[in-house]
């Protein structure tokens, strides 16, 4: 026979080139699914354009208006929903309809099943960004700051906001028994915190103390408060919760999310669902 | 090429709850044949399949597949398998072309995709969407997958469910190459008895997760000890020889003998036999 392998030759392909085409194969899918796409990318842009034309009115000692003041926090919930829910609903998906069975079947290394599905999202999750800053410049006059430090800010806040959620969307969607319960199993715990990380209810300062400690143990709030903090003059301090930015507060707790989420992923993680066990 | 098995099942055991759904089966498959696996429907098949496959985990049992346990198996044993689950509803948006190629990256020898395609007769639909497809398109898409990693061992779980008869013996001329030229070990479900008996060197009945029967189709239908019946217009005759039994007719009618008829008993007979018809 001709098809003898003399061992160890040829080699399969890295986990990382693996991981790049999972992650074009992913963002076919993703953008060939026109309905998904379009709400998507929808959801926290109508809620923005919405809550930011319904209050109206300059918080007292600057001139930021409310919907100024609500247009970074709303891209932190942005972000979160393109990394937390569409990784949480994706996966659970991939789990029932049997993609993540046959690419158990096939000789892929798990990481790059998830190096796809994270640039997956950060490709989104760029994207709705980008919708969101449109919206609230042209709308609502935000103006995007010119200092390099504060775009520094920016990516760094980005960066591990988004790896945050990301990671923590992936691990809880195992908490989804079918894809057809995901929806609402991400939903809630994500519009519970645009709540209470004072998202949807500005300004955070306002918060009832228990809603707000609870709030502070997520990452959604710090997100929100370091965009703030890169769009917003520091006139407005007075409106936080503390009258300090807290750049070093918001880079533990995101960074700790992100040592935690990764911990949950590899703890929780089933490739199986709980019909074909 | 091998003398190991390439598949060994003892004392195989998965319950689900109350349903005992494999109940201590014993299986052989050696290096390039091809096994049909019957039975009815709930007998075990798919859960012995995926428990095979390292899909799901087994409650006892010894296995042994291309020298692994698939309980604990590596990328690279997963490199020389190849899988066809009974069901799939993945892929939706992307095209045949897109899927074919995207799952040979994964192989360290591959086929060509476009190849591959053409095997299962997919050509006219290479650039289609995976849901557009029909069922049995879809279940040939399947079939691809499950090939174009060049597996040494390949399991197919019904996997011609849906397709039609031509797309059935053209799946069949395929099974052959793979098994004939391709040396490839072939483990295959299916409910279709001529499937079996067109396809398998070996036939195993199983019920209630348990194997009732395992031989070759024609040992299974007892064609080589069963007597043959020969029916003609006024008579009706068991033999062993249905060869002579004819050429004595044909003297005694000087010719064509009218309304002759040879029959055997089928694998259908027997498996409804094997089964028992109530189950
Ligand atoms: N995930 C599961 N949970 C509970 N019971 C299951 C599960 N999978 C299979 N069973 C049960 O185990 C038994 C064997 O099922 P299996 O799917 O192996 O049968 P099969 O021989 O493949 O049948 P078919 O010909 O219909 O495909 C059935 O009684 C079935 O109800
Ligand atoms: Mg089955």
């Amino acid at each position: 026979m001709t098809t003898t392998v003399r061992p160890g030759t040829p080699q399969r392909p890295s986990a990382v080139r693996l991981g790049l085409h999972r992650a074009t194969i992913e963002l076919k899918g993703f953008f060939r699914e026109r309905d998904a796409v379009a709400f998507t990318f929808a959801m926290p842009a109508v809620i923005l354009a919405l809550l930011g034309s319904i209050f109206d009115g300059v918080y007292p000692g600057s001139d930021v208006t409310s919907a100024q003041y609500l247009a970074p926090s709303m891209i932190a919930a942005g972000v979160a929903s393109t990394t937390f829910i569409n990784l949480g609903t994706g996966i659970a998906a991939d789990r029932d309809d049997g993609t993540l069975r046959r690419l158990r079947g096939a000789p892929m290394p798990p990481s790059a099943y998830f190096i796809g599905k994270i640039l997956m999202a950060l490709v989104v999750t760029v994207g709705e960004t980008v919708l969101l800053l449109g919206i609230a410049v042209l709308a609502f006059d935000l103006s995007l700051p010119t200092d390099p430090v504060r775009w520094l800010t920016f990516g760094w806040v980005f960066l591990l906001g988004a790896t945050a959620c990301a990671l923590t969307g992936i691990a809880a969607s195992s908490l989804a028994g079918s894809a057809r319960s995901a929806g609402a199993v991400m939903n809630l715990p994500y519009l519970v915190l645009a709540f209470i990380s004072g998202v949807f209810y500005t300004p955070v300062g306002q918060l009832p103390e228990p809603l707000l400690t609870v709030g502070s143990l997520f990452p959604l709030k710090w997100m929100a408060q370091g965009f703030r903090s890169v769009f917003l003059p520091d006139s407005i301090l007075p409106q936080e919760v503390v009258p300090s930015w807290e750049p070093g507060r918001i880079a533990l707790v995101l960074a700790a999310w992100c040592i935690g989420g990764m911990v949950l992923c590899l703890t929780t993680f089933r490739w199986r669902g709980r019909r074909s066990r | 090429m091998t003398e190991t098995p390439a598949i060994r099942v003892r004392g195989l055991r998965r319950t689900y709850g109350d349903t005992v759904a494999v109940a201590g089966l014993d299986l052989d498959v050696g290096a390039g044949e091809v096994v049909a696996l019957l039975g009815p429907n709930g007998a075990g098949k798919t859960t012995t399949i995926e428990i095979l496959e390292g899909h799901r985990h087994r409650d006892a049992g010894a296995v042994n597949v291309l020298g692994h346990d698939p309980a604990h198996a590596d990328l690279d044993w997963r490199a020389r398998i190849g899988i066809v689950t009974q069901d799939s509803g993945d892929l939706g948006e992307l095209t045949v072309h897109e899927s074919v190629s995207h799952f040979a990256h994964y192989y360290p020898r591959p086929h060509d995709p476009e190849q591959v395609i053409e095997l299962v007769g997919l050509t006219a639909k290479a650039t289609a969407r995976v849901r557009t497809l029909s069922g049995g398109q879809r279940r040939r898409l399947d079939v691809a997958l499950g090939i174009v990693g060049r597996p040494r061992l390949l399991f197919l779980d019904e996997p011609t469910t849906g397709f039609d008869p031509q797309a059935r013996r053209r799946f069949w001329d395929l099974i052959r190459q793979l098994a004939g030229a391709g040396g490839c070990t072939i483990l295959l479900s299916t409910h279709y008895l001529q499937e079996a008996e067109a396809l398998a060197d070996r036939v195993a009945v199983i019920v209630g997760g348990r194997i009732v029967a395992d031989a070759t189709p024609a040992a299974l239908v007892g064609r080589a000890t069963a007597r043959t019946v020969v029916r003609w217009s006024d008579g009706r005759q068991e033999t062993d020889d249905p060869a002579a039994l004819i050429a004595t007719l044909t003297t005694r009618y000087g010719g064509a003998v009218p309304e002759l008829t040879v029959s055997r008993p089928s694998l259908e007979d027997v498996y409804l036999d094997l089964i028992g018809d109530g189950s």
